[in-house]
């Protein structure tokens, strides 16, 4: 090790441990009180991360929710007096049960579980969640996907009523989003009912949402409202925004920079230091899916 | 109003005004109230306060001709070195904070970055009106020639307007209307511009005005 070299990394680990310590300290001083309702979760999965779960009071005070505000403090301030009761979720298109859910027929549907994900968002930040809920192939097994159905399209719930910064947004809503059928099917793909075992906070996405954690996070939609199989890929709203920036598939991908930034690290919220992103976020298990694709060009 | 713009003392409490941004920062730091992504805020609020001073030292000759207060000139330089002092503050939190010190990285994003090589102009070319900024520097380069570099605030200007545009994903209100000042601003001087030149096709020159804004 030469002189430089020893330098560099003394002043690194000093720094690192001055500001990564004082950072945290600074961005939350104290837990907020959790709010939500305490849900029943059934068991632990095998998909969790052991890394340390990112404080609530972070993952509620840093969203991108546009239909709230575009400010990523503007969600939970905004999004306090979102009705999400009575809630139902319209299952149609190619299936041969068509149907639409209650959320509490939805809540039902199949044990919930404790995944603990990492969920990294496409400006190169990162968290790690601790979601409620189960395995979307659930809900589809419910309503038997036709053999013609090769990708499933999402909507959230719009309101301009409840949600007037949407108007300034500069994305089209309802928000849309998608996935192709085999993707949904995945084991990971989870439908979310909440975090920190209590029911999703209004500004995470409430009353249910996606989870996709090999994704960025615009994929996982929020608010869900309706779900339709479909034989043709979906419209995205970012990739409606801007094809060349956001692509349908957007998957965590450290060697296809977004044209804006790199996409090689990410910031873990209360880390000073950006971390390497790993590629599909560390979730290996679905390279399959992608398997012969050319990533680079479905970015 | 002249009278006081003409103070003494005038330069201080102004100086202190300028210093509130920073403040605000320091406090929010000691209340831990930096938000969940402390890096993020200290660039955004460094960020927007140069442009709010680049755009504020670019008023002061439009506003010194329209209000008929050319004492305001008194405070260009020191709004002027604000900008540039926020701008420091902005690109070093880029440099140190976020990027810690990885050159190879920072010079990638510079190349390849368009709202960092815009960022990064804007910067740069503020490097030397802060240095020429001294009557020294003045009487060296002689009035003339001080003027056309300085001129270079104008790129400046717009190179922050473009790098914060192109930042933002889709909500680009904020950057309209810092776009839109910049352009008033700007389309103001063309416009007094156009006003000497005819003047002075008249036979005109613009010395009679300005001396009845004075004695008004």
């Amino acid at each position: 090790m030469n002189r430089r070299k020893f330098l560099t990394g003394a002043l690194g680990v000093a720094a690192g441990a001055l500001a990564g310590r004082s950072l945290r300290e600074i961005a939350w001083p104290s837990q907020s009180a959790l709010a939500g309702t305490k849900l029943n979760v059934a068991a632990k999965s095998p998909f969790s991360t052991s890394e340390e779960v990112t404080p609530y009071n972070a993952v509620t005070h840093y969203n991108n929710f546009y239909e709230f505000g575009t400010g990523k403090e503007d969600p939970a301030k905004n999004a306090t007096n979102f009705r999400t009761s009575p809630w139902s979720v319209k299952v149609s298109g190619l299936v041969d049960k068509p149907r639409t859910f209650s959320l509490e027929e939805l809540q039902h549907l199949a044990p919930l579980e404790e995944r603990i994900y990492r969920h990294r968002c496409v400006e190169a930040w990162s968290i790690v969640v601790p979601w409620v809920g189960y395995s979307f192939n659930a809900l589809l097994k419910e309503v038997s996907p036709q053999s013609k159905a090769k990708f499933v399209a999402f909507e959230s719930y719009y309101s301009p009523g409840q949600m007037p910064m949407g108007n300034y947004a500069g994305i089209s809503f309802p928000y849309i989003e998608g996935l192709r059928l085999d993707e949904a099917m995945h084991p990971l793909a989870l439908l979310c009912f909440g975090m920190y075992g209590e029911t999703l906070p209004n500004q995470d996405g409430a009353p249910v949402r996606m989870v996709l954690p090999w994704k960025y996070g615009f994929k996982s939609i929020k608010s869900l409202a309706k779900i339709k199989l479909v034989e043709k890929k979906p419209e995205t709203t970012w990739n409606l925004s801007s094809s060349s920036e956001y692509g349908f598939y957007s998957n965590v991908n450290p060697h296809v920079d977004h044209p804006r930034w790199t996409q090689a690290k990410e910031r873990r919220l209360g880390e000073f230091f950006r971390r390497p992103t790993l590629m599909f976020n560390g979730y290996d298990q679905v390279a399959s899916l992608y398997a012969g694709m050319d990533l680079k060009k479905n970015y | 109003m002249r009278k006081v713009l003409r103070s003494k003392w005038i330069k201080l409490p102004v100086f202190a005004l300028c210093l509130i941004p920073l403040g605000q920062i320091a406090w929010r730091a000691l209340h831990n109230d930096l938000t969940a992504n402390p890096i993020e805020f200290i660039t955004h609020q460094t960020g927007s306060w140069t442009l709010i001073f680049v755009i504020a030292t670019l008023a002061v000759t439009p506003a010194r001709r329209l209000l008929h207060l050319p004492e305001l000139i008194r405070f260009r330089r020191m709004l002027g070195l604000f900008a540039f002092f926020y701008g420091l503050l902005h690109f070093s939190t880029w440099l140190g904070l976020d990027k810690f010190f990885d050159w190879e990285e920072m010079l990638h994003d510079v190349s390849k970055r368009p709202f960092i090589t815009a960022g990064f102009t804007g910067f740069v070319l503020m490097i030397p009106l802060a240095l020429t900024s001294t009557a020294g520097w003045i009487r060296r380069l002689g009035g003339k020639r001080w003027l056309v570099l300085h001129r270079l605030i104008y790129v400046t200007a717009v190179a922050g307007v473009v790098h914060y545009y192109w930042l933002v994903k889709s909500d680009v209100r904020k950057p309209l209307f810092y776009g839109a000042l910049v352009a008033l601003l700007l389309g103001l001087r063309v416009g007094f511009w156009l006003v000497a030149r005819r003047e002075k096709s008249a036979g005109r020159g613009l010395e009679p005005k300005l001396t009845t804004a004075e004695s008004a």
